[in-house]
C-alpha cells in the first residue's frame, strides 16, 4: 500500500509539473501578442480624436489633419480584394478538396504554394507589371488586385482543409438523393464547413488589411479622399509605414492611431462575419 | 433425405418460385462486375430485383455485397479507381449506357447507408425535404405534405411532429436512421437500396426499421445488404448469397434458407463459417 501511494504522489507531482510547463509555454506564445496589442491600444487611443475620422491629409503645420481618406481607401480596397481573392481562393479550395483527381490540381497546388511563399512586395510588382504599366497609372483597382493575390493562397488552403473535414458520408447522402454534384457541394458540404470557411476568409482579409508592401507599386497612396478606385488610393497600412518614419512626433502619434483603427477594423470585420454566419438560417 | 434431394434437384424457374405469380423484375443485372484497379470486387453477377419485394444480399465480410449494392445506383462513379462492367437494367434501360445521367438514376434509386448520416447543419424538417428543395421544389404546401408523408412512412412522424425545427443530429441513432429513410423516401424513389441499415442500431430500433420495410415494400422495391442472416430471413422475400465477389445462389428466401442448392450456401446458413 505504502508503495502504491508513494508512486501515486510522484505521478501527481509530475502531472502538475507538466501542466505548469504547458501553461508557461502558452504564456510565452501569447505574451508578445498581448504586449503589441496593449501598446497599440494605449498609445493609439490617446492619439485618436474626432479630426482623425473627419479630416483628410493636412500638413503638420496646419494641424496634421486626419486619416479619413486612408480609412475609406482601406475599406474599399479590402472589400474588393476580398471579393476577388475570396472567390478565387474558395474556388481553388473546392477544386482541391472535392475533385482531388482533377488534372489541374498539381499545378494549382504548386501555384498556391508559390504564391504563399512569395513576399508581398513581389505580389505588388506582379500587379505593377500586369496592370499598372499597361494602364499607365497607380490605382485602387491595382491595389485591390495585389491584396487579392495576398488572400488567395490563405483562403485556398483554409477552404481545402475544412472541406476535407466534412465527413464523406454527407456527400454520399446528397448524391444518393439524386442531387447533382455541384448542388451537393454548394448546399450541403460548404454549409457544413461554413464556420471554417469564414475563418479562412477572415484570416486572408486580416492579412491583406495589414499589408503595406503590395500597395506601394499598385495603389500608390494618396492625400485626398476618394471613392473612385480608378484613382490613386491611400490605405492605413501605407500610412502607418510612411508616418512612422517621419520626424514629426504628431505623425508618429497618427501612425499609432492608424494602427489602432486598422486593428479595430479587422476585429469588427471578423465579428460581423461570425454574426452573419450565425444569423443565416 | 428430403433435403439431400432438393440439393440435387434441377433449379426451378424463378417465375414459378414466388408466392405471387405476377412477379416482375424492377431491376436486373446481367454479368455485372466491379473492379477496384485490377482487383475484382464483384464478378459477373446476374440477378433480378423484383418489384415491391424485399431482396436481401447476405454473405461474409468482404464478399462484395455492398460493392454490388453501390453498383446499382452508380455510387462507384465517385471512386476513381472503381470500374463497372456488365449491365444493370432499370425499367428496360442499362444505367451504365453512355449518356445516362447518374444523377437521374440516383433520383429513381435511393440509398440508405450503414451509419445514419443526417445533414449536420439541417433541421429534421429540412433534412427530410432537402432532396426536393435542392431539386427546385419551393412550394411550402408541397414540401410540408412530402415531409409528413415521408416521416409517417418511416414511422418517425409521431416522435418528431412537435419538433420538426430541431436539428436532425439531436435525434437518437435509431431515429436518425429513420430520418435518413424518410429523406430518401421524400424524393419518391422506385427502388431503395439499404446498406446494412441496422448494423449501428440497438435491437428496438432494428425492429422498428424491419417492421418498416414490410410496410414500405408496398410503395417501393427494397434491396437490403445485411450481415445478419436472421434479419434476411425475417424481412426479405428473395435472398442472394455472395461469396468472394460471386453470387453463389439466389432464390426465394424460404427456399434458400430451408433447402439451399449450393453446399457453400448451406455451409454459411448453418453457421459452419462466416
Amino acid at each position: 500500500m505504502t508503495q502504491i501511494s508513494g508512486n501515486l504522489r510522484r505521478r501527481q507531482l509530475w502531472d502538475k509539473v507538466m501542466l505548469g510547463l504547458l501553461v508557461l509555454g502558452s504564456l510565452v506564445v501569447v505574451a508578445p501578442l498581448v504586449l503589441v496589442l496593449s501598446k497599440v491600444f494605449l498609445t493609439g487611443f490617446s492619439a485618436l480624436n474626432l479630426a482623425f475620422f473627419t479630416q483628410d491629409f493636412q500638413p503638420v503645420e496646419a494641424g496634421g489633419g486626419g486619416l479619413r481618406h486612408a480609412i475609406v481607401g482601406t475599406i474599399l480596397m479590402n472589400l474588393l480584394a476580398l471579393l476577388i481573392g475570396g472567390t478565387l481562393g474558395l474556388a481553388g479550395g473546392i477544386l482541391l478538396s472535392e475533385y482531388p483527381d482533377h488534372p489541374v490540381n498539381p499545378t494549382l497546388r504548386v501555384i498556391s504554394d508559390l504564391l504563399n511563399g512569395l513576399p508581398a512586395l513581389l505580389k505588388g510588382l506582379v500587379i505593377y507589371t500586369l496592370v499598372v504599366i499597361p494602364t499607365g497609372s497607380f490605382s485602387g483597382y491595382a491595389g485591390a488586385l495585389a491584396l487579392g493575390l495576398v488572400m488567395v493562397p490563405i483562403v485556398l488552403r483554409a477552404t481545402e482543409g475544412v472541406l476535407k473535414l466534412v465527413p464523406w458520408n454527407v456527400r454520399e447522402a446528397g448524391l444518393g438523393l439524386g442531387l447533382p454534384r455541384w448542388r451537393v457541394i454548394l448546399s450541403l458540404v460548404l454549409p457544413a464547413a461554413s464556420s471554417g470557411v469564414i475563418t479562412g476568409l477572415m484570416l486572408g482579409f486580416a492579412r491583406a488589411a495589414g499589408e503595406a508592401a503590395p500597395l506601394y507599386f499598385t495603389a500608390g497612396g494618396s492625400q485626398y479622399l476618394n471613392f473612385n478606385l480608378s484613382q490613386q488610393t491611400e490605405s492605413l497600412a501605407l500610412t502607418i509605414y510612411k508616418y512612422a518614419n517621419e520626424p514629426s512626433p504628431l505623425r508618429v502619434e497618427q501612425a499609432w492611431a492608424a494602427a489602432l483603427v486598422l486593428t479595430l477594423l479587422v476585429l469588427i470585420a471578423s465579428l460581423l462575419a461570425r454574426w452573419v454566419a450565425r444569423v443565416r438560417p | 433425405m428430403e433435403e439431400k434431394q432438393s440439393l440435387i434437384s434441377p433449379p426451378v424457374p424463378l417465375a414459378q418460385l414466388g408466392e405471387d405469380q405476377n412477379l416482375k423484375p424492377r431491376m436486373e443485372t446481367r454479368g455485372l462486375s466491379v473492379y477496384y484497379g485490377k482487383k475484382m470486387g464483384v464478378g459477373s453477377v446476374t440477378m433480378p430485383i423484383y418489384t415491391n419485394q424485399v431482396t436481401a444480399l447476405i454473405g461474409p465480410s468482404g464478399c462484395g455485397k455492398t460493392t454490388f449494392l453501390r453498383a446499382l445506383n452508380r455510387m462507384h462513379d465517385l471512386t476513381p479507381i472503381a470500374r463497372v462492367e456488365g449491365e444493370a437494367i432499370l425499367d428496360g434501360q442499362n444505367i451504365y449506357t453512355p449518356g445516362v445521367d447518374p444523377v437521374e438514376i440516383r433520383r429513381k434509386i435511393g440509398m440508405v447507408f450503414q451509419k445514419p448520416n443526417p445533414f449536420p447543419t439541417l433541421s429534421i424538417y429540412d433534412n427530410v425535404v432537402a432532396g426536393l428543395k435542392l431539386l427546385g421544389v419551393g412550394k411550402k404546401s408541397v414540401l410540408d405534405e412530402a415531409a409528413e408523408r415521408s416521416l409517417r412512412q418511416s414511422a418517425l412522424w409521431d416522435e418528431v411532429k412537435d419538433r420538426l425545427r430541431a436539428p436532425g443530429m439531436s435525434l437518437s441513432g435509431g431515429q436518425q436512421q429513420r430520418l435518413c429513410i424518410a429523406r430518401a423516401l421524400a424524393v419518391q424513389p422506385e427502388v431503395l437500396l439499404m446498406d446494412e441499415p441496422t448494423s449501428a442500431l440497438d435491437p428496438i430500433s432494428t425492429q422498428a426499421i424491419e417492421d418498416l420495410m414490410t410496410t414500405l415494400k408496398k410503395h417501393v422495391t427494397i434491396v437490403i445488404v445485411t450481415h445478419n442472416m436472421q434479419q434476411a430471413a425475417r424481412v426479405s422475400d428473395f435472398t442472394g448469397y455472395f461469396l468472394t465477389g460471386e453470387l453463389v445462389e439466389f432464390g426465394p428466401t424460404n427456399t434458400l434458407f430451408t433447402a439451399p442448392k449450393d453446399p457453400r450456401t448451406e455451409a454459411y446458413i448453418t453457421g459452419r463459417f462466416g
